[in-house]
């Protein structure tokens, strides 16, 4: 790639989703863009790139900033922040709205790995947590991720990462060489495609917000942007899960660790979210 | 330093399974089949048993019956890891006493994240 391609796609990355694109990584670049420009139709990155210039057709560019922000991830990554969610979150908040609905969002989703991880603990709990209304949802900025996360099918790499064999046995069938999901867990789930650091007024208000291993991913602006925009539509008695160890990169003022949960914030009680 | 008893006919992937399972700290002991595998038991119980299916002589699922009887047999945390990828097969494994459940191919992500579920590491 051409060093003004590749910083053309840096910027558009940073503009439009507040993506931070390490210009240094060609060949990362390059195995992300390659398999969009040959979906598209062009003979090569570069006749993407230029048709990119000459049209600045907004799909294309979303095209190419989606296929930039997509990550790896895994079922109960981290494990932790599930047990927690499983063995404090549910039971309190299940008390503390008392057949309310719960809201629970899983912002940037992938895949969809950690949003069932939820939802199968849900459903496994259901017995303790009766009267209980709990609502899913899960986002991405990619359309072609929901695709693939509304789906439920899974390689078996994919379901041997994180996944216990009886979690598997549970709630999977084997479908040919993949794994599906059963329908049971993937009806509780609502999908929406969201630009996280885009204006999240109408997304509603959550009772628990998963958005782990983001800020990272963010170009440094955007961080304090992201979090302002998570306050503002967490209820102000909510919890926030981030990615272990990414509090490094400025909670703003908007949330203060639970101490002795790591990965678990809460809304700073001075925190105003602006009108 | 926790023990591991890695079971398959090849020695391929038991050369394959140790290097991973060194790496995360065992002490390893091999066998071929499931005989084998019940001596070593009968000789010293290891903690974890990675244990392949198909293999001449006792297969992995004789030998989980077998060791689950033995005196102490109860304690290893058994690992299976096969190319039988069938849930019914995974089923029958759990009901004998697998603790965990591994489907070939595999690598040491998914060794790790599998012995980690069991609660060995």
């Amino acid at each position: 790639m051409r060093p003004e391609d590749i910083d053309l796609v840096v910027q558009l990355c940073a503009a439009r989703a507040g993506l931070f694109v390490d210009p240094g990584k060609t060949y990362l670049l390059e195995s992300r863009l390659g398999p969009v420009a040959r979906r598209e139709n062009f003979g090569s990155i570069d006749d993407m790139i230029a048709a990119l210039r000459a049209k600045r057709e907004d799909r294309l560019a979303w095209a190419i900033v989606e296929c930039m922000a997509s990550s790896e991830t895994a079922f109960f990554r981290d494990r932790g922040p599930f047990n927690l969610f499983r063995d404090e979150i549910l039971p309190t908040l299940a008390r503390l709205r008392d057949g309310e609905p719960i809201r629970i969002w899983s912002a940037a989703c992938g895949s969809g790995q950690e949003v069932y991880s939820l939802a199968m603990i849900i459903e496994d709990q259901r017995a303790l947590i009766p009267g209980a209304k709990l609502e899913l949802f899960a986002s991405d900025l990619s359309e072609r991720a929901l695709e693939k996360a509304q789906s439920g099918l899974y390689t078996q790499f994919e379901i041997q990462r994180g996944l216990p064999i009886r979690q598997l046995v549970r709630h999977f069938e084997k479908a040919d060489e993949m794994w599906a999901l059963s329908p049971r867990i993937r009806q509780m789930v609502r999908w929406r495609r969201i630009n996280l650091v885009a204006d999240l007024s109408a997304a509603g208000r959550f009772d628990v917000i998963f958005c782990r291993y983001v800020l990272g991913a963010l170009v440094e602006p955007m961080r304090a942007r992201l979090l302002e925009n998570l306050a503002r539509a967490l209820s102000p008695d909510g919890f926030l899960f981030l990615g272990l160890g990414e509090a490094a990169m400025g909670l703003s003022e908007a949330f203060q660790p639970v101490s002795g949960r790591p990965g678990l914030y809460a809304r700073n009680p001075s925190f105003r979210a602006a009108a | 330093m926790k023990t591991c008893l890695v079971v398959d006919d090849s020695r391929v992937i038991r050369k394959v399974a140790r290097r991973i399972l060194e790496d995360i700290g065992f002490e390893i002991a091999e066998a071929s089949d499931g005989m084998e595998a019940l001596a070593w038991c009968r000789a010293a119980m290891p903690d974890a048993v990675l244990l392949d299916w198909n293999m001449p002589m006792m297969t992995g699922i004789e030998f989980l019956r077998h060791l689950r009887l033995e005196p102490g047999g109860d304690k290893p945390t058994v690992v299976f890891c096969t190319v039988e990828n069938d849930i019914e097969r995974i089923r029958e494994a759990l009901d004998c006493g697998a603790n965990e459940y591994i489907m070939k191919p595999f690598d040491g992500d998914i060794i790790a994240s599998k012995f980690a579920e069991a609660g060995l590491i």
